[in-house]
């Protein structure tokens, strides 16, 4: 007793005030690119031929967070004079077309579907589905649960039945294998619903593009509405998505 | 005639001509006399050479062993005669389509079509798209049930298939299905250009990114001949002990959570994340993506990262010492882990455990020690064993390395590590090569294998997760076992789905 008493003053309180008092992430964070429109073509194109992902339009000098892992390669042959990593971890967009960007993304919570709110603002019950995802998604979406975020204070909370939730969050590229449970735990949750999409692979197969094993993109099989980009996105992404797109 | 495996060395290439190439009968014969004998399979796999299907192990005793040998169509079964081959049979009938005759339950790995496109060994239809469509192991008798999981299961975990044959509360046999993970990822690294192998490497598996890309890596530096300089191999073993923590953590935590013992719980979460943000720290990722690569790592220890990375881990050490006391002091907490889910000895080593789960059923074995890559020639790894076999022992083990990984980083960050930034990967690699690397990741041994052919072109990358392994040690562990018990074994082993379906 005497232990468990020492060892819960020794932990203290640790929940953070997000989104109250915002959160600073360290410095090698790579959060929302800025993309420097009037850098050289050649620099560009360097980047964009360089990109694991070829998420680079040298052309139209933008960046397509849905494919981006955000390993930092362009930034780092550009030494930042065409892409630069800002600590921005507010990434998630209401549309695929959003995703392509240049530097700015529109405010997410206005982006909204206005009954989403009503519907779901007060309390928000979510399904998670790991569809091929490699467990990098999943666990920082499990994450939310622990007390440095505590979800469950924004009446948000994952759930074990489809038909207990309001969304589906799915993480991977949707291997052949997952496909049908996937669509079947999307049949079983009751409408009105949503569909959140989380990380690279579900957005557009990410590091398994081009696998004749997996899909690219949860949006060529149900209706998102709710992309956040990242390999893994930060929790606080995913925070972020959640508040600004349902509270 | 060549009759013997040769020794080769951890992620140290050769030409492939030197790899001894036996006779079928050879082979087996051979293979089949180390194994009785107490060696270990790392690797044993199908690939195509200038049309010609082969067969390739690699075998663990105090050294690395390696022979290959032609892969006839139907050849008859070593797991007959050796429990270790069943899954690596199985796997080499799903992915060459050659059939192993007399193995025992030949059953589909992952369930996919085989890359040569020949008849299917286990007759499956794979425009059915569910591996979960299987006629699987019954017991009959009139009181006994099945309990069908998956693969969505209730939290937010990985998918998988889990059919128990239950008599009451007790399991008799657990059958695992997996397969819905996979991604294709061996053909995927052969179809697509140098830039993205790191970026798929990392999701292997998630969680195990820093020790499959260590793998990965080692094997790209063995083959250009460009290693890694001290201070990088410094920092990469900083990264894959700050791995293990966060996961032993995480786990231990969890475990807490399964018999409702809910403040190590809670803790365990939060300090997991901690660590993760240790790794956040080093390279902005929380996972370690984007930080190893062939030749070093993407990001210098700075002075004021190390110093900061010394501090907070001086501030978590009580900490997580405490939590890990009160949980193994607490009498509920012991009264459900101990004799929980027993693993003998013999059935490990019967079945190959590796990792903590084999060390927790008394199996000595940890890379680290055995075949050291990095900083670890010159850190001091302690033997960490345990003999019990069951849930307290594998508890018990990942908290001793919590402290052990502690220990060694506060060792790894005494002094400064400096490192020359990386040059990129030529583009093609040492012709007709192969190269063997193995680590130790936070569940055990990560091995790949890569085979280059006359161009210096990736011929086959064989990947193995430890949790290839360990698997089975979890369907073990839950043999009259209560079934109400389970989620306590699964989490004791916490194996991983997408490293295993690949």
């Amino acid at each position: 007793m005497l232990k468990t008493l020492r060892n819960r003053f020794e932990q203290g309180y640790r929940t953070t005030r997000y989104p109250k008092t915002p959160i600073q992430l360290p410095e090698r964070y790579r959060g929302l690119p800025g993309v420097n429109t009037s850098a050289p073509m050649e620099l560009a194109r360097r980047c964009a031929e360089a990109c694991p992902q070829t998420a680079i339009d040298a052309q139209k000098k933008q960046i397509d967070l849905g494919r981006c892992v955000f390993c930092g390669t362009c930034e780092e042959i550009s030494e930042g004079r065409f892409i630069s990593f800002s600590r921005n971890f507010e990434l998630a967009t209401a549309s695929k077309e959003a995703l392509l960007t240049q530097g700015s993304l529109p405010a997410l919570a206005e982006h909204s579907k206005k009954h989403f709110k009503k519907l779901f603002g007060r309390s928000l019950q979510l399904r998670q589905v790991s569809a091929a995802g490699c467990n990098a998604c999943e666990a920082d979406l499990n994450v939310l649960a622990t007390p440095f975020f505590d979800l469950a204070r924004f009446g948000i909370n994952f759930v074990a039945s489809p038909r207990h939730a309001d969304a589906i969050v799915v993480t991977g590229p949707i291997s052949r294998n997952m496909k049908t449970a996937l669509l079947q735990t999307y049949d079983a949750v009751p409408a009105p619903k949503a569909v959140i999409a989380v990380g690279s692979c579900t957005l557009s197969g990410g590091p398994f593009r081009g696998s004749p094993e997996i899909s690219e993109g949860l949006d060529q099989l149900l209706p998102v509405d709710l992309f956040i980009p990242g390999c893994p996105p930060h929790p606080l992404t995913n925070l972020h998505a959640f508040l600004n797109f349902f509270k | 005639m060549l009759t013997d495996f040769l020794p080769i060395e951890n992620g140290k290439a050769i030409a492939l001509d030197q790899v001894p190439q036996l006779r079928f009968e050879d082979f087996q014969r051979r293979t089949l006399q180390l194994v009785e004998h107490g060696a270990k399979v790392v690797q044993f796999f199908a690939y195509a050479d200038q049309g010609a299907i082969k067969l390739l192990a690699v075998l663990r005793t105090r050294h690395l062993l390696v022979a290959a040998c032609p892969a006839p169509e139907v050849f008859p079964s070593l797991t007959r005669h050796c429990e270790p081959f069943h899954l690596f049979e199985r796997e080499i009938a799903e992915q060459y389509g050659l059939r192993p005759e007399g193995h025992p339950w030949l059953k589909m790995v992952r369930y996919h079509a085989n890359q040569r496109g020949v008849a299917d060994v286990f007759g499956n239809d794979y425009a059915e798209d569910i591996p979960g469509r299987y006629k699987y192991y019954q017991v009959a008798g009139e009181e006994i049930h099945e309990v069908a999981v998956g693969p969505v299961h209730a939290g937010v975990i990985e998918p998988g298939h889990f059919r128990f044959n239950c008599i009451g509360e007790r399991v008799l046999h657990l059958e695992i299905q997996l397969g819905y993970q996979h991604r294709g990822v061996e053909p995927l690294m052969i179809s697509s250009p140098t830039k993205r192998w790191p970026i798929i490497v990392e999701g292997i598996a998630g969680d195990t990114a820093i020790g499959h890309s260590l793998c990965f890596a080692q094997a790209m530096e063995a083959l250009s001949g460009r290693p890694a300089d001290q201070g990088a191999q410094r920092i990469r073993s900083v990264a894959l002990e700050l791995e293990r923590l966060a996961n032993h953590i995480g786990d231990l935590g969890a475990l807490s959570g399964d018999v409702a013992f809910l403040p190590p719980a809670n803790y365990c979460g939060r300090m997991r994340g901690d660590f993760l943000n240790l790794t956040l720290l080093l390279c902005g990722n929380r996972f370690g993506k984007g930080l190893v690569r062939p030749g070093g790592v993407r990001f210098s220890l700075t002075e004021e990262i190390r110093k900061t990375l010394l501090q907070r881990l001086a501030e978590l050490k009580p900490q997580v010492l405490h939590t890990l006391d009160l949980l193994f002091a607490t009498p509920s907490v012991r009264a459900r882990f101990e004799e929980c889910g027993t693993v003998s000895r013999e059935d490990a080593d019967h079945l190959g455990i590796v990792g903590p789960a084999g060390r927790a059923s008394g199996l000595d074995y940890d890379v680290r020690r055995a075949f050291p890559t990095e900083a670890y020639a010159k850190l001091d790894v302690r033997r960490i064993v345990v003999s019990t076999g069951d849930v307290f022992a594998r508890a018990k083990i990942r908290a001793n390395e919590v402290r052990q990984s502690i220990a060694l980083l506060e060792n790894l960050l005494a002094e400064p590590s400096e490192t020359a930034t990386i040059q990129p990967m030529p583009s093609t690699l040492a012709p007709a090569s192969l190269a063997v690397t193995l680590n130790e990741a936070w569940r055990g041994e990560v091995s790949h294998c890569v085979l280059t052919d006359a161009q210096g072109q990736l011929l086959r990358y064989k990947i193995k997760d430890p949790s290839f392994h360990n698997w089975n040690g979890l369907a073990m562990a839950l043999r009259n076992t209560g079934i109400s018990d389970f989620p306590l074994n699964n989490k004791s082993f916490n194996l991983s789905y997408c490293g295993f379906d690949l």
